[in-house]
């Protein structure tokens, strides 16, 4: 099978998987904004969504698939990264400079994609474990309702001291997930052939505004929490 | 004994098999008549290319396509290393795609112009008649040659001609070609039908005598030179395509690996060189720098399309520039020499190479060289940057510039280049006859390391052309020749007693030069014999200065013989010993060619003999004593050569002196 | 100005290609700035030669920076510090005065170490051996001029072309990967209509024994263009990977 069996082939399920990715974190920070509008103007926008989504055979289908997809681009990473390894050879160089134009990001996705996971398992158990998971299941591990989406985050992030640890340690999970972006949206394109002599040039730019858009999004609302949290810790 | 009279030996052109007939109707009449060999009879056939340049990959794989069994040998790591790969300029075909004029007859005249009459005539005009199917053949492989906005391809001017007729690819134009003859190489090594052996070099030819008791070349010995092994191969015929001999200089424009030892184990075997002495001197090369320079580096003759060359009107502006006092912008235009176009209003910058070349001696010797070591002269830009502006000078010859940027660490666009002339070709070789056969049965030799097509000197972008030429279109024909009454050989062991013998006299060889373990380095020993033969047999060369190199060579021999010192062992991967068996045989070009130059009485081409000038200081031909062929037969080791001459009748082109200046 | 340097070199020396190798260090006294930097190697080794010691083995040839012969990895780059240039036309006024200077031969699995700074290429070879060409034989093509191809394509495909083979990409690339190599010869090909015909079965077949080879997948860091001493753009992987995509998705 030549997508398991050739480089090319690897590098296209990465491609399509993390561009897959990409769409729904911009999905997803779309809707986090709601968050924000909510606490401002006291709509009730992000829960409306949540129970759209909600607990029906398509979300499960929807998240199983993500999840899949979220699977898929992992082991590929390491596969990957394991051959790319081997094909290095026993003997390293001694010295190593940097190239002029290459960006950081792109040498060490591997690792900036492990920090991205493991931010992920936290945000599991923070938020999916006990929105939808709980609502599917009907265990209920928090005081909260599964269905006030909304009030699970809020409480979260403005719980004084803990709350401004979970902003900052979002804030890290945020930056990695830039710089991951950063190298892998233009490469996914790339990979998939979308780039010239001309466009090789623009799809970085696009790269780079796709990564901050979505990032910016979810950054928004940490800032925001974050900022209420101060307001409200220091008086 | 037969007593020493002066009656040499002579190759009339039936020994060279030139073809009957009138000059335009002998390569149709010899396709025509050949003897061929069919598609079965071929498969039981094998031949031995040694070189991978343009004229041995593109005959390797030709070869291969027919269906003939190749070995194919290289001294580099890959096929696609070989120095044709430095070519840069272009290669010149009689398309006339520009509409200016050009026919086969007037590439051919201006080839054998170019060469100053000392080429066969048969030879050249099959060479200009092959020349325009080399360009679709290139063109079919998916060489990149440079087009024009309408999309068709796109010409320049080189030196010796008044038309365009130049193809190009970039400056990279021989890498382009090469990679095309490359490529089709790798399809038939990917095939089966091309064993490819790289890192093998060639150090014998193995000869076999056939049932009439005639020696015919019947495979190699070659050294692997990554595990030192000597290894046995055999094939119905050897062809070699090695290039030239310019290393004997030590410093020219060839690549360090480039050698001559292929040419003198033919010569050894009975193969005549011909013409040792005609050996070119580009004009455009970057000047030397130091006495640790391994090289120099050509600068395209293209650069003389859109460069002016001068150097200072006044003596004392020359002497400044040596200082470092000024540079060469510094200099106003009236008080500049543009000396080619002021001795040749007719082609001005654009004349042949051994004449720019002398022209710059000339004024360096007269005290008006423009570097430190006062062997220089100006090429510059600053009109071409003025009329078509630095962007379309830039597309033209940027890659050019950079490279001189980085050698020399000075802005051409700014200050003007400096050029001095370098040994850069040999047009002597290996004597061929119309078949490109040695004077040895089964032995065929092509490309740089023939004599047969450039005469005394060779015109820019004639190079590229006669590679392809034998290698694509003449020798794949005239081989089938040959081989046709082979076709009942048997595939011979390589345990037979002339592989053995000949294998146990390389290992001798190679055994008595570790044994040495004198004092000297082989670069130092080659270094010694390069300044002598840039001395006596360079630019300039005299009687009494060829007979105090033959000298002074001899020593060199001597002293390489007992005082060389090699490191290491001889049965591994040893750089020394490479270069110093590579050493031993330039050491013995390098007397053949002052022997030769000595012989020859005239000045013609390449080669200068100083008392055969005109009062202007242009080459003096002596076509009553000197039309000739000199093909030099081995005698033995410690013996002269003999001399055997090629009367050279010119049956349709009448001689004329060479006149760039009208 | 070039002036006169004192420099150390730090050199690896591995004796054979199974052989464990070591960096030494040498000094050099006096070095001109205006030689290159494999002549400064060559005055290395006739010191050597003088001390009855091994010369350091090293692949070179044409010096002009077209052969693809030379290959060092000097203080952290293939070719060292500078750009668009071969190790040969690399000049020591790249270097100052006391500076050590490393020099490593190109390491990947797919270009074993002969000896010292010399390895074993022939990869390259075989990846053009499975389709870098054109099909055609010698002889029976038509005119030149037959077919007009325009000039930003000729020019594209020209640069394209003269990619010099000599594996800095692979030595640059973190993944060990030869997709610029690979790249540039289907891109020229596939650019022109003399290559296009066959150009679904050149991506298959070269990126097939790329992979077979044992080189690594290309994650596009882009190390590959920035040190390709020709300057190849890394806009060809894409037009591979086109290529390849288009030609599976068919099959």
């Amino acid at each position: 099978m030549w997508l398991k069996d050739s480089s090319i082939g690897r590098k296209f399920i990465m491609s399509i998987t993390g561009l897959f990715l990409v769409l729904f974190l911009l999905f997803h920070g779309s809707m986090n904004i709601c968050l924000v509008i909510d606490d401002l103007f006291g709509t009730a926008g992000y829960n409306w969504i949540c129970e759209m989504l909600g607990a029906n055979w398509y979300a499960i289908i929807g998240t199983l698939v993500l999840a899949l997809g979220v699977v898929v681009h992992f082991c590929y990473a390491f596969y990957l990264t394991i051959q790319n390894r081997r094909a290095r050879g026993n003997d390293r160089y001694a010295i190593e400079a940097r190239q002029e134009g290459v960006d950081w990001a792109s040498k060490n996705m591997l690792v900036l994609g492990i920090i991205v996971i493991g931010f992920l398992c936290l945000h599991f158990y923070n938020m999916w474990w006990k929105m939808q998971f709980a609502e599917l299941t009907g265990i209920h591990t928090s005081m909260f309702d599964p269905a006030d989406g909304s009030a699970i985050v809020k409480a979260l992030f403005t719980d004084g001291w803990c709350g401004i640890i979970y902003c900052l340690l979002y804030i890290v999970w945020l930056v990695a997930l830039w710089f991951h972006l950063s190298h892998g949206i233009w490469s996914a394109l790339h990979t998939l052939g979308w780039s010239n002599l001309i466009w090789l040039k623009r799809i970085k730019v696009i790269g780079t505004i796709f990564a901050t858009l979505t990032v910016g999004l979810f950054m928004v609302v940490d800032v925001y929490f974050l900022g209420v949290n101060i307001c409200s810790m220091i008086g | 004994m037969a007593t020493k009279k002066q009656n040499t030996q002579v190759i009339t052109p039936e020994m060279a098999k030139i073809p009957a007939g009138p000059l335009e109707k002998k390569w149709t009449n010899y396709k025509d008549h050949q003897k061929l060999v069919n598609p079965a009879n071929k498969r039981r056939l094998d031949i031995i290319v040694v070189g991978t340049g343009l004229a041995g990959a593109s005959a390797a794989a030709s070869l291969a396509e027919m269906g003939f069994n190749v070995l194919n040998f290289c001294i580099q790591d890959s096929p696609r290393r070989a120095h044709s790969i430095a070519a840069q300029g272009g290669i010149n075909a009689a398309k006339n795609y520009q509409n200016d004029g050009d026919s086969v007859y007037r590439l051919y005249y201006d080839t054998i112009k170019g060469g100053d009459y000392r080429a066969r005539e048969a030879n050249v005009y099959r060479l200009a008649e092959v020349s325009n199917n080399i360009i679709d053949q290139c063109v079919a492989q998916g060489v990149p040659f440079a087009r024009e906005y309408g999309g068709l391809l796109d010409n320049r001017s080189f030196g010796g001609a008044q038309v365009s007729r130049t193809f190009y690819a970039k400056g990279q134009t021989g890498q382009q070609l090469l990679l095309g003859a490359y490529s089709a190489l790798s399809r038939q090594i990917g095939k089966g039908k091309v064993k490819m052996y790289t890192r093998y070099e060639m150090l014998d030819i193995v000869m076999i005598k056939d049932e009439n008791g005639e020696e015919r070349a019947r495979g190699i010995i070659a050294r692997n030179l990554v595990t030192g092994r000597i290894e046995r191969f055999f094939a119905h015929a050897v062809v070699i395509g090695s290039g030239g001999y310019g290393n004997t200089f030590f410093l020219s424009t060839n690549a360090m690996a480039s050698n001559g030892s292929a040419a003198m184990q033919m010569y050894r075997h009975g193969a005549y060189f011909a013409n040792p002495c005609y050996a070119q001197i580009h004009p455009t090369c970057i000047p030397k720098h130091g006495d640790f320079q391994s090289k120099l580096t050509l600068m395209s003759e293209s650069l003389r399309n859109d460069g002016r060359i001068w150097v200072p009107k006044k003596l004392e502006d020359a002497k400044k520039l040596q200082a470092g006092e000024i540079k060469g912008r510094d200099i106003p235009e009236e008080d500049r020499d543009y000396y080619l176009e002021r001795r040749y209003p007719a082609f001005g910058n654009l004349v042949p190479r051994d004449v720019a070349s002398r022209a710059a001696k000339e004024r360096c010797d007269k005290g008006y060289g423009v570097n430190n070591t006062g062997l220089a002269v100006f090429l510059d830009f600053s009109d071409a940057i003025q009329r078509l502006g630095k962007d379309v000078v830039a597309q033209k010859y940027g890659n050019l510039f950079q490279m001189y940027e980085k050698i020399v660490d000075e802005n051409p666009y700014e200050n003007p280049m400096m050029i001095f002339p370098a040994i850069h070709y040999t047009m002597g070789g290996i004597w061929v006859d119309y078949e490109l056969q040695t004077s040895v049965k089964g032995l065929f030799c092509i490309g740089e390391a023939n004599f047969s097509d450039h005469g005394a000197n060779r015109l820019g972008a004639s190079a590229l052309m006669q590679g392809l030429a034998d290698g694509y279109f003449v020798l794949p024909y005239t081989i089938q020749n040959y081989l046709s009454d082979q076709i009942g050989v048997p595939r011979m062991s390589t345990d037979l007693p002339e592989f053995a013998e000949a294998e146990k006299k390389v290992q001798e060889k190679i055994d008595r030069l570790m044994k040495i373990q004198g004092k000297r380095s082989v670069d130092s020993i080659h270094k010694e014999l390069g300044l002598i033969m840039w001395d006596f047999v360079g630019m300039g060369r005299t009687a009494e200065g060829l007979k105090t190199a033959i000298e002074k060579i001899d020593a060199i021999k001597k002293e390489f013989w007992t005082n060389v010192y090699i490191p290491g062992e001889a049965g591994t991967l040893n750089n020394e010993l490479e270069k110093a068996l590579r050493l031993s045989d330039f050491i013995e070009i390098g007397r053949l060619m002052a022997v030769d130059a000595l012989n020859r009485e005239e000045s013609c081409g390449g080669h200068f003999r100083e008392e055969y000038q005109t009062e202007e200081g242009e080459a003096l031909r002596q076509d009553d004593k000197f039309s000739y062929v000199s093909c030099w037969k081995y005698t033995g080791e410690d013996s002269e050569p003999e001399l055997i001459k090629e009367p050279l009748d010119y049956e349709f082109t009448e001689r004329k002196t060479r006149n760039y200046k009208a | 100005m070039d002036n006169y340097i004192n420099i150390k070199v730090r050199v690896w020396r591995q004796a054979g290609p199974k052989a464990q190798g070591h960096f030494e260090t040498y000094e050099l006294n006096h070095i001109f700035q205006g030689a290159s930097f494999l002549e400064m190697i060559d005055i290395l080794n006739e010191q050597l030669i003088a001390e009855h010691k091994d010369p350091i083995a090293f692949d070179h040839d044409c010096r002009e920076g077209i052969c693809g012969m030379c290959s060092m990895y000097v203080n952290g780059h293939p070719h060292g510090p500078d750009s668009a240039i071969t190790t040969c036309q690399l000049h020591m006024r790249k270097f100052h005065d006391g500076e050590t200077i490393t020099v490593e031969p190109w390491r990947s699995r797919a270009f074993p170490v002969i000896k010292d700074l010399m390895v074993d290429r022939q990869a390259y070879d075989k990846i053009m051996q499975a389709g870098g060409f054109v099909s055609v034989n010698t002889g029976g093509v038509p005119d030149a001029n037959a077919i007009a191809i325009p000039k930003p394509v000729a020019d594209e495909a020209m640069d394209a072309a003269s990619c010099i083979g000599c594996g800095a990409c692979a030595a640059a690339c973190k993944n060990g990967s030869a997709m610029l190599f690979v790249a540039a010869k289907v891109s020229q090909l596939a650019l022109l209509p003399q290559g296009k015909i066959e150009a679904a079965t050149r991506a298959k077949n070269m990126l097939a024994k790329m992979d077979e080879l044992g080189f690594g997948n290309c994650t596009n860091t882009g190390a590959c263009a920035a040190e390709c001493p020709k300057s190849v753009s890394l806009a060809n992987i894409a037009r591979l990977n086109r290529e390849y995509l288009c030609a599976k998705f068919k099959d």
